[in-house]
């Protein structure tokens, strides 16, 4: 007799993941559900960049490419269902690509379309009404950088998915929402979990936060690399999910990559605070009360996550604008390339003093010579070093002259400089975070149904 | 000996604090790192990158200690002048740390 169990797997970490890996993964992943995850923390100023360009777009492009290679394989999975933040700052337009797409290959699906994470259109209202939506860390209310706001979002949970593959979605595109709740929702809607069986959410969410990151639980960035198989061929993760909220963490047969304790155990601490209370929209999740076991050859069994009822605030993700940022590199080779590197730096900075445009902030590493993380490699004297400087200022003006300040180098500067063949470095505005918290009732999250 | 010997790390970005998750090797490394890897030894170490504060959060079921470093990263993703912005090479940095032999007997 078996249990009831789903498998999910996570074909993409992040907006510029490995292009094959979703394919791959429907290939040989035996797969109930699909998840794509596109939006780290500050993708959603870089579509609101292309949104004011084109008014077509505000969404992860790569993910319709992703669909129209995946068509004729879920010609063959019919069963298959896909669920994406692919969305972006823009789901509905998003949405009506995809279903040009699918018609195209003739496949008949429903799209489910997630939207009210986007609070941007409601924000005055939002801090008429009293929500201050204070800086997370400083306290600092929104009303002070309000004219310099690009995007504004909520993490929305589970729910919302799971609405919208009651409503027989095939496909889900989101905007925002958290990473971990497009592998809940798959399992609240395949088992009927109510929303108070905490434990399972938590159980669930823990498999999300596992795969979220692709291939950074399978063998990618693990510490002892050395020990992990064919890490080209590294298999995209699989959470199988059982209807009593245990779950395994596998990946394709054939697959290359690593999936031990040691690699979960890693991923499982990546990215997160109070081990005791991870936070999610869906439920708090207690990483210390989970029991992991190896399950041969490649997998792990999680079994015993404790969970509590979610935070009664959401979290919200608020870009802005902050002034501009540039970054230039050259090489410096040869005997005391150190102390050369360290004269060029000087030498741009005096030179933009000289023209009254000495930036704001200016600093310059010598990788090569430890800088990466300042005072903590041991000093060495390399023959090269790659010297990166980076400026940053309000004005777009002084950047720009700094960016005029490289290739001078190469003749007025010390002997042994090379590797200025990029051109003028650009200049880029500067989008900061602000994360906020946002009481759950001002937000209201809709659901849109498309078909092909 | 290095903190490698001992355990494997894995770090990352929150905003504009790193994460650095410190798993030991086994039940006896960890009750050591316990005691050895205090906060205010983590904030020395990376002194250079002026943490504001060091948290510490333990998960003796995995043999872990979570590290918080807050305001590390000069801005976070998008702000930071320094390359390694997120905080990525945080953990390696951490794993070469010099662990006195005659602290650790294990």
């Amino acid at each position: 007799m078996s249990t009831p169990r789903i498998r999910v797997g996570n074909g993409c970490g992040f907006w510029g993941d490995q292009p094959d890996a979703p394919i791959l993964l429907v290939q040989h992943g035996q797969l109930d559900f699909l998840t794509l995850e596109y939006l780290a923390e500050l993708t959603m100023s870089i579509l609101a960049q292309q949104r004011q360009r084109d008014a077509r777009l505000g969404y992860a492009t790569d993910f319709l490419e992703v669909l129209e290679r995946l068509a004729p394989v879920w010609n063959s999975q019919p069963n298959l269902r896909v669920i994406t933040n692919a969305g972006g700052l823009s789901p509905v337009a998003c949405a009506e690509r995809a279903v040009e797409i699918l018609r195209q290959q003739g496949l008949r699906k429903r799209i489910g379309v997630v939207l009210g994470d986007d609070i941007l259109p409601r924000l005055d209202d939002l801090l008429a009404s009293g929500h201050v939506l204070a800086h997370f860390d400083t306290g600092e209310p929104l009303q002070h950088i309000r004219n310099r706001v690009v995007t504004a979002n909520v993490y929305l949970g589970a729910e919302p998915i799971v609405l919208a593959l009651e409503r027989g979605a095939d496909l889900v595109i989101t905007g925002r929402v958290a990473d971990a709740s497009l592998t809940v929702a798959p399992a609240v809607w395949a088992f009927r979990w109510s929303w108070q069986d905490y434990d399972k959410l938590a159980a669930a969410t823990v498999a999300g936060h596992l795969i979220e990151c692709g291939a950074q639980v399978t063998g990618g960035l693990y510490t002892d690399w050395h020990t992990v198989p064919d890490l080209w061929n590294v298999g995209y993760p699989i959470a199988e999910i059982n209807a009593d909220g245990t779950v395994c963490i596998l990946k394709p047969d054939q697959s290359g990559g690593l999936v031990s304790v040691d690699t979960v155990r890693e991923q499982l601490l990546y990215e997160v605070g109070d081990l005791s209370a991870y936070l999610t929209p869906d439920v708090v999740a207690d990483f210390t009360s989970l029991r992991l076991r190896s399950l041969q050859p490649d997998g792990v069994e999680i079994a015993g996550v404790h969970g509590r009822p979610a935070p009664e605030t959401y979290k919200v993700a608020i870009t802005y604008r902050d002034g501009y940022i540039c970054s230039g590199q050259i090489v410096v080779t040869g005997r005391d390339a150190e102390e050369k590197a360290r004269l060029c730096a000087d030498i741009i900075r005096q030179r933009l003093r000289r023209a009254g445009m000495e930036p704001e902030q200016y600093y310059a590493e010598l990788l090569g010579a430890g800088d990466t993380v300042p005072g903590v490699w041991p000093r060495t004297q390399p023959c090269e070093i790659v010297l990166r400087i980076t400026a940053w200022d309000r004005r777009r003006t002084v950047l720009e002259r700094f960016a005029r300040e490289f290739a001078p180098l190469v003749t007025s500067g010390p002997p042994g400089i090379t590797g200025y063949a990029t051109g003028r470095p650009p200049v880029r505005e500067v989008f900061a975070y602000w994360p906020a918290l946002l009481d759950r009732s001002a937000v209201r999250p809709e659901i849109h149904i498309l078909e092909t | 000996m290095r903190l490698y010997d001992l355990a494997t790390a894995r770090s990352g970005d929150k905003g504009n604090h790193a994460n650095i998750a410190v798993l030991a090797r086994s039940a006896q490394a960890y009750e050591f790192l316990r005691h050895y890897l205090t906060p205010q030894r983590i904030a020395d170490y990376f002194a250079t990158l002026s943490p504001r504060h060091v948290q510490r959060y333990e998960a003796p079921n995995l043999l872990g200690l979570n590290f918080i470093l807050y305001d590390v990263l000069a801005g976070g993703a998008a702000r930071s002048l320094r390359l390694d912005s997120q905080g990525k090479a945080l953990a390696v940095a951490l794993l070469e740390m010099e662990i006195p032999e005659t602290t650790s007997s294990i």
